[in-house]
């Protein structure tokens, strides 16, 4: 559905975007990930044509977006950082303008309302964008996006500036509208991503550094997975159990808890099962374990280290 | 491009500056008319009602092209025409041709009314062909200055900038018959006559329906609308 190749953007002789290439397939949910300045606007500006990359090309549906941009962008929905909002004009004014704007040709009412009501945001539908609170344009800008039924939506940031309840709307219309759209979404807001999206690319000083299912991210680090611990005993005695135990890579007492215990973070190794060495090995010493979590590790642990390795 | 041009009709109107536009322009039409030919000189000669016309028109159209693009641009919105299966230039035309219906429709109305002013009350009617020769003439001025305005207002994403920057340049091309008597060399002069705005108008002004100059002023026109889907495709580059 979508295919980048080689994509490089320059501004002077700084890269904001170095060579990036993948290909994305009908029905995905794709979160696009990264630290401020990664390139991750500039990379969705370029697959929608607003930008033009330095070299490298982009396809939509098989269309070159540089020899076809027309035919291409009829197939795209965009909602960049900022939603373009009028904001003179009313919902449904709005509405109506990107229909036209569009050449759609679905049934313009039934369409329309359609979408208000996915978004929920019929309502307000005649009030006036301007008076209408961060949350209400944010979804004002996912109604834009979504009119036209276009194969590809692309979303930079949707939940930014949004409330919980908000966030939490939209990630589930996301999800939905994964059903039956292509997705891409860039955020930094890891959950987000863990929430909603079925594969991650990461991308950091424009440059890809991973691209993984969301599932198996976890396993594209070393000692990702973790337990936090509650165990009664010396803490020296504790770890060098626990460091001589199969599976574990780094022991850390972290502090004192009730009954005498010590709270550990371990880190093991993703792919066994390590609770069952550990409370062996403990057992055998007699230092009893009063809680134990998988406190999985998480993708903040998995996003720092994968960006940390690209400095 | 048609829902682009219906959003900056409406958006003249949502906004003061159509109506504020439409108030000053007829008001000034009006006033000199009646003060000038109506008045003292009860005279069917319109020649400095449209030179007139044209001097208030340097202050006019900025205020009708200075948002165009540079709102659009610093509100961000311009992202939705760009990423839109819209062609830059349908785009840069729509917008164009929203200023420009504003301010002929404004005009020719104006011009009619004070037309039947000068016939009816002080009896006195201008040979037809003449006035609307006039009117032609200004109306296609004005497109080639709304075309400079809009080139202008796609090269900043300040309103004032860009409003300033037209009425000056708007001013050099109405004054270029003028500064060419201070040119020494020959050959340049001949050249700046040439692109004087001012030279061509007198055509119109004779009555005389010049193609020539209704070429000049249409590719005038269309140089800088142009230019600007330039910019926009410059900046896509860079």
């Amino acid at each position: 559905m979508i295919e980048l190749s080689g994509i490089v953007k320059k501004y002077g002789n700084l890269y904001a975007v170095n060579d990036i290439s993948f290909k994305i397939g009908k029905g995905e949910i794709v979160g696009f990930l990264g630290p401020n300045g990664a390139g991750k606007s500039t990379t969705m500006n370029i697959l929608t044509g607003y930008l033009s990359a330095t070299s490298g090309t982009v396809k939509i549906d098989g269309i070159d977006i540089l020899e076809n941009p027309i035919k291409a962008k009829r197939r795209i929905g965009f909602l960049p950082e900022q939603p373009p909002l009028y904001l003179d004009m009313t919902v449904n004014e709005y509405l109506n303008f990107v229909y036209d704007l569009k050449h759609c040709t679905l049934n313009r009412k039934k369409h329309i309302a359609e979408i208000c009501d996915v978004v929920k945001i019929s309502d307000v539908s005649h009030r006036i964008i301007g008076h209408l609170s961060k949350g209400y344009r944010q979804r004002v800008g996912i109604a834009q996006a979504l009119i036209g039924n276009p194969p590809v939506l692309i979303f930079d940031e949707p939940t930014v500036g949004l409330d919980p309840q908000q966030i939490i709307d939209i990630r589930e219309l996301i999800h939905s509208l994964g059903q039956k759209h292509t997705v891409i979404l860039s955020t930094h807001i890891l959950s987000e991503v863990q929430a909603v999206c079925d594969r991650i690319i990461v991308i950091n000083k424009g440059r890809l550094v991973a691209d993984e299912k969301t599932a198996d991210i976890g396993k594209a680090v070393k000692g990702a997975k973790k337990l936090s611990a509650k165990i009664c005993g010396e803490p020296s005695k504790v770890c060098s159990v626990l460091e001589n135990t199969e599976g574990v890579f780094r022991v850390e007492c972290v502090k004192q808890s009730e009954y005498g215990s010590f709270e550990y973070i371990i880190d093991t190794d993703s792919g066994v099962c390590v609770e069952k060495p550990i409370f062996f090995a403990l057992a055998k010493e007699a230092l009893p374990i009063i809680e134990i979590t998988n406190s999985q590790s998480s993708l903040e642990d998995v996003f720092i280290s994968i960006v940390g390795e690209n400095k | 491009m048609f829902p682009v041009y219906k959003r900056e009709m409406r958006a003249y109107f949502t906004s003061p500056i159509g109506y504020i536009f439409m108030a000053v322009l007829l008001a000034l039409s009006g006033g000199i008319f009646s003060l000038v030919n109506v008045w003292l000189f009860k005279t069917t000669d319109t020649t400095f009602y449209f030179i007139a016309m044209l001097c208030m028109s340097t202050v006019l159209i900025p205020l009708l092209t200075m948002k165009l693009f540079s709102e659009e641009r610093k509100a961000k919105t311009e992202q939705i025409l760009l990423t839109s299966p819209v062609s830059l230039f349908g785009i840069v035309f729509a917008k164009f041709a929203a200023a420009f219906t504003l301010f002929s429709v404004t005009f020719v109305f104006s011009c009619s009314v004070n037309f039947l002013t000068l016939s009816q009350i002080a009896k006195k009617t201008p040979v037809f062909s003449q006035y609307a020769g006039n009117i032609l003439g200004v109306i296609l001025i004005g497109a080639a200055f709304i075309a400079v305005g809009i080139f202008m207002s796609s090269l900043t994403e300040n309103q004032l900038i860009s409003a300033v920057t037209t009425f000056c340049v708007i001013l050099v091309m109405l004054l270029l018959r003028v500064l060419a008597d201070y040119v020494g060399n020959t050959l340049l002069r001949s050249v700046v006559k040439w692109f004087s705005v001012l030279d061509r108008f007198a055509y119109f002004t004779g009555g005389i329906l010049s193609i020539p100059a209704i070429i000049y002023f249409i590719s005038l026109s269309g140089v800088f609308l142009f230019l600007t889907a330039r910019v926009y495709e410059a900046r896509r580059w860079n």
